[in-house]
């Protein structure tokens, strides 16, 4: 069993030596001449617009805590499935209804539109945003 | 292995057990990694052979003959071209991205039954391992688009996340039929199960509910290794090339040889779990040592055909739809799989 696993430990550590030894002997035969132009951010031959490290909109945020719980149900759905067998119809019963549980859940997420990736909102009346209420007065004065 | 390699360290003094074990596990790394390296050739090639036919098109034909050579030239030109690192980029980090997308794709090859005996690494929990080591690509990928500071890096990053982290569910609930009606984790007792013969091949137990699973997981495994139709990440029409962009040379090429090793690793743990894995599908005829290979690699190579196939018949599918494939349609599929199961094993 240790065995086992030291082979895998041995795997992931060859591999990442395997691509740090091709990048090294890459950079040792290759001809190198960075210019400015070149090594400046990739945006279609313009000149970049500010960072990319800002604060992003995560969209699947809703689905991200979906996953986690399915994720952690499937974790229990293993060991159930590795020794079925020998546990018969009471076990089926039991993981039916710890299933069920969960579809009623996805049931739910599904009707509230949480699973869709752009979920519609409600266009907000222009009239409440308060920059348009100070131009509006700024206008009027 | 392990009652080989004590047989080897009693025949001899001149290697401990102890030296004789490591030897054994880089040996075989290093035999699994150049086997990837030689299967990433022949997978680009067959890929634009396979393209072009499907288009009409001749392929590659100037560089050998029929152009065989051509990805060799390509990988030379890698190796001597340019790389170039963004000056904005967090340079650390983006080294480190395609070394934990290849380690990871590499430790998931250890478990691969490739026959009878020869396998790097019999772990009990195979199938489990795979799952979880394939997700740690993700990670990878979410630091190469973080770390070049692109902003189409960052989006193509992003939904490969959403859509690696997604597909992962319905292919685990697809893997769990196939562990059930085993009852094993180990990838080599889920084929010794499937010997004999390819009527006893996982897919047509319990008619149809692994069918079904099957075709969850191959349909899963598509998105997972962000193969078309499901290869937003990459749509080179709206984010250039998704998280890679801001890569280039020998960087570059390890990514690529990591999709290509990752596609032949969904191919050999679609085979292994639903068609009788590296088991001839004639009963015993040409089931011995070599031909246990043959037959892994040609269910593996058949199903990479299938996902070449796919890729040069449908359309790119947007985000939205992507998501709806996932939660609407293969997970409920998939419960239905798990069900259909386990009540046929009952009755």
């Amino acid at each position: 069993m240790l065995f086992d696993f030291a082979t895998i430990l041995v795997f992931l550590i060859f591999g990442g030596l395997f691509v740090v030894g091709n990048v090294i002997l890459s950079r040792i035969i290759q001809t190198r001449n960075p210019h400015p132009g070149k090594i400046s951010t990739y945006e279609c031959g313009e000149l970049p617009v500010g960072q990319s490290w800002i604060q992003f909109n995560i969209r699947f945020y809703v689905i991200a805590l979906v996953f986690l719980i399915f994720e952690v149900e499937i974790v229990f759905l293993f060991p159930w499935a590795e020794v079925f067998k020998n546990l018969g119809a009471f076990a089926l019963v039991e993981m039916m209804i710890f299933v069920f549980i969960l579809l009623v859940g996805l049931a739910y997420v599904w009707a509230k539109g949480d699973l869709e990736w752009d979920k519609p909102q409600a266009v907000p009346d222009p009239k409440l945003i308060p920059s348009y209420k100070i131009l509006s007065e700024e206008l009027a004065s | 292995m392990q009652e080989f390699i004590n047989e080897l360290a009693s025949r001899q003094s001149f290697l401990s057990v102890t030296t004789l074990t490591i030897l054994a596990m880089v040996l075989s790394a290093v035999v699994l990694t150049v086997f990837a390296a030689v299967l990433a050739l022949v997978g680009v090639y067959a890929e634009r052979k396979v393209s072009a036919h499907m288009q009409n098109r001749l392929g590659p034909m100037y560089v050998g003959w029929h152009g065989v050579v051509q990805t060799f030239a390509d990988a030379i030109k890698l190796l001597l071209k340019e790389d170039i690192v963004p000056a904005a980029a967090d340079k650390k980090l983006h080294l480190l991205a395609p070394v934990i997308v290849f380690a990871a794709t590499l430790a998931a090859f250890a478990v691969l039954p490739f026959g009878q005996n020869i396998v790097a690494s019999d772990l009990n929990v195979g199938v489990l391992y795979v799952i979880a080591i394939s997700s740690f690509v993700v990670v990878g990928i979410i630091l190469a688009g973080w770390a070049s500071n692109n902003k189409w890096s960052l989006l193509g990053a992003m939904r490969s996340a959403a859509q690696v982290v997604s597909f992962e569910v319905p292919a685990t609930l697809a893997v769990l039929a196939a562990i059930m009606t085993v009852g094993s984790m180990n990838l080599g007792a889920i084929v010794s199960y499937q010997v004999g013969g390819f009527h006893k091949w996982l897919v047509w137990q319990f008619f149809p509910f692994n069918f079904i699973a099957f075709i969850i997981y191959f349909v899963a495994s598509l998105a997972e290794v962000n193969r078309a139709p499901f290869d937003i990440p990459e749509a080179e029409s709206e984010i250039v090339a998704g998280f890679h962009t801001e890569y280039s040379g020998m960087k570059w090429a390890m990514f690529f040889l990591a999709e290509y090793a990752n596609m032949f690793l969904v191919g050999v743990i679609g085979a292994t779990l639903f068609l009788g894995g590296w088991s001839s599908p004639f009963g015993n005829f040409l089931n011995s040592g070599p031909f246990q290979i043959f037959w892994i690699v040609a269910k593996a190579a058949f199903l990479i055909f299938v996902q070449m196939w796919l890729r040069w018949t449908l359309p790119r599918v947007r985000v939205d739809q992507l998501m709806y494939v996932c939660w609407k349609v293969l997970l409920p599929f998939g419960f239905v799989a798990i069900v259909g199961v386990g009540v046929y094993m009952i009755l």
